[in-house]
């Protein structure tokens, strides 16, 4: 039998209010540029436009040679912004994110 | 978030109901007789195989309930050309007789039942259904939050907290707040320092959800919010000041019961929901909206735990010299608030007092070393009584303006105690004022409340910041809902 728990659990509700005065964007400043990429794990962005990836496999190849280790991500389609979830992943996997255009 | 648009319904027949009321089940042969008729459309809220016979339409996300104002199930509605022509809820013969044009449905039944609630009514439920399907009211910033994320860790990262968790403020959680108060969500309350951010109700309510107030207390954060934004109370040089102050707020009136404040065994310190909370609501409003943060205008050396929330109710039952409030001009009776820039408490202990001479020197002894023993006039005091000492003032017949005549008589302090170098220390005022008696206090520097628990010999002092026009100057304010 469904219940009203489930009815109310059906709802992405994941968003919250900012509590802000709302005088900064959203958006938080960049960290800092390393002065060395060895020993971190750097994340490959493919943001889904066409021979990205072959660009991508090369920074990967160059990235690997200088003691990097890199994961590889791809948004869904370039025309819009990463969703959040792949965001957070990026984030908490990586210390730093080359975002790859390409056509 | 935008409004969906209502579902339309199918011509004929529409009943909705759900599994768990009585009513429904007990209707379930009426509406097989009208499925014959093969105009029925049955929604259920709940069970999306009942009735089973005749098959239902799952209402899972209560859309057709919302959108066509069920509040009553089971609720039978004719419709004709997309349009609702007649309704009727529970199960009343005549009616459905009526509204179908049969005479012959439910031989069997009893001719009256009355229907259950709606699940789209739900109160657990409405909030969110709000959300789902209403015009906002709501203009802040929507913050995405990952689904692997942990939105209590992201409050902390972005720097929303003051070093404890806080209750994430979702849209149903603010609309729930909203209600609250009858003031608009985008109202303007305050211009909050030290940024001067104009704060709406909106605001407040999402820093009461944060702070993990109840509804009924938001009247309660409102006032205080505007009672410490303003010149008098200088909330910025309260923030900005070295020394260890903060809002510490004196609530009165028969509200203070109504939302289940305390002000007797430990009013001052933790364990009360709308005490804990209804202060820290404030604070995250002054760190949030004001940018009122420690190490940036903040700049206490040692600031205090009250920084958290130091808020608690007068006890004005059973006080013999009333209420802070009414001796600073609300009328009696009256749900207000006093600010005040203070310290910690510190106790005042006297167990052997039971003359009020005896009891009012105790204090005043204590007064004086508030600080520094050798300063005077330039900070002000709550004084918070407690039950069994106020029963030695009780029993000898005085009351507020008595009380506080005795103690700024024993208040008096010679100038050539405390001028520098007095006693070996070089704190103290200026060596002109040998010679002259000065107060400790100004006239109005010593604020009288009646709290705390029934057992104990003792008073708390509440050492106030800087006063006048250099510093804070107490602020009351009726409370409004």
């Amino acid at each position: 039998m469904t219940t009203a728990t489930e009815n109310t659990t059906t709802t992405p509700s994941r968003t919250i209010l900012d509590p802000t005065g709302e005088r900064s964007v959203a958006e938080r400043a960049r960290l800092a540029r390393p002065a060395s990429l060895a020993g971190l794990t750097i994340g490959l962005l493919d943001i889904s436009k066409p021979r990205g990836d072959i660009f991508l496999d090369r920074l990967e190849e160059r990235l690997t040679d200088v003691g990097a280790s890199v994961k590889r991500y791809r948004k869904p389609t370039f025309s819009k912004p990463a969703p959040v979830d792949l965001r957070h992943e990026i984030a908490t996997e990586c210390q730093v994110v080359i975002e790859a255009l390409a056509d | 978030m935008t409004a969906t648009a209502a579902p339309e319904l199918p011509d004929g027949l529409v009943a909705v109901v759900k599994r768990d009321c009585e009513t429904c089940v007990t209707v379930v042969p009426v509406l097989r007789q009208l499925a014959a008729d093969g105009t029925l459309t049955v929604y259920s809220q709940d069970d999306p195989d009942f009735p089973g016979d005749p098959a239902a339409v799952h209402d899972h996300d209560l859309a057709v309930s919302w959108h066509h104002d069920v509040e009553t199930v089971p609720t039978l509605i004719r419709v004709e050309g997309g349009r609702e022509v007649a309704r009727t809820v529970g199960w009343m013969r005549d009616q459905w007789h009526e509204l179908t044009g049969r005479d012959d449905l439910g031989p069997d039944l009893p001719p009256f039942r009355p229907g259950c609630g709606s699940l789209s009514v739900d109160p657990d439920l409405v909030d969110e259904l709000r959300v789902r399907f209403g015009t906002s009211v709501l203009r802040s910033r929507r913050i995405e939050v990952a689904a692997l994320e942990d939105e209590l860790e992201l409050m902390f990262r972005r720097g929303w907290t003051d070093g404890l968790p806080v209750v994430p403020p979702t849209e149903a959680r603010v609309l729930g707040m909203l209600e609250g108060t009858t003031r608009a969500p985008d109202e303007i309350v305050a211009s909050v320092p030290p940024d001067l951010v104009d704060v709406t109700v909106e605001k407040v309510a999402i820093a009461a959800v944060m702070a993990g107030c109840l509804p009924e207390y938001l009247p309660w954060v409102l006032t205080a919010v505007e009672a410490v934004c303003n010149d008098e109370f200088n909330m910025h040089g309260v923030l900005a000041t070295t020394m260890p102050v903060g809002p510490v707020i004196v609530c009165s009136g028969p509200g203070t019961r109504a939302i289940g404040m305390n002000s007797g065994i430990n009013a001052l310190g933790q364990g009360n929901r709308a005490n804990s909370t209804i202060g820290r609501a404030l604070q995250l409003v002054v760190r949030n909206v004001g940018g009122g943060r420690p190490g940036e205008v903040d700049r206490s050396t040692h600031g205090n735990p009250g920084k958290l929330s130091f808020c608690f109710a007068e006890n004005d039952v059973d006080s013999p010299f009333g209420t802070l409030a009414e001796s600073r001009g609300v009328a009696p009776g009256t749900d207000a608030l006093t600010v005040f820039a203070g310290e910690g408490p510190r106790c005042v202990v006297d167990q052997l007092s039971r003359e009020p001479e005896s009891l009012a020197g105790s204090l005043a002894a204590n007064l004086r070393a508030m600080h520094h023993h050798k300063l005077v006039m330039a900070f002000d005091a709550i004084l918070v009584i407690g039950p069994e000492h106020a029963r030695v003032f009780r029993q000898a017949g005085w009351d507020r303006q008595r009380i506080l005549a005795e103690l700024h008589a024993r208040l008096q302090v010679p100038g050539d105690e405390i001028v520098r170098g007095a006693g070996g220390i070089a704190e103290g005022v200026p060596e002109s004022l040998a010679g002259h008696t000065l107060p400790k206090f100004g006239p109005d520097g010593l604020l009288l409340t009646h709290a705390g628990g029934g057992a104990g010999l003792f008073s708390a002092i509440v050492a106030g910041w800087v006063n006048g026009t250099v510093g804070s100057t107490p602020v009351t304010r009726e409370v409004r809902p």
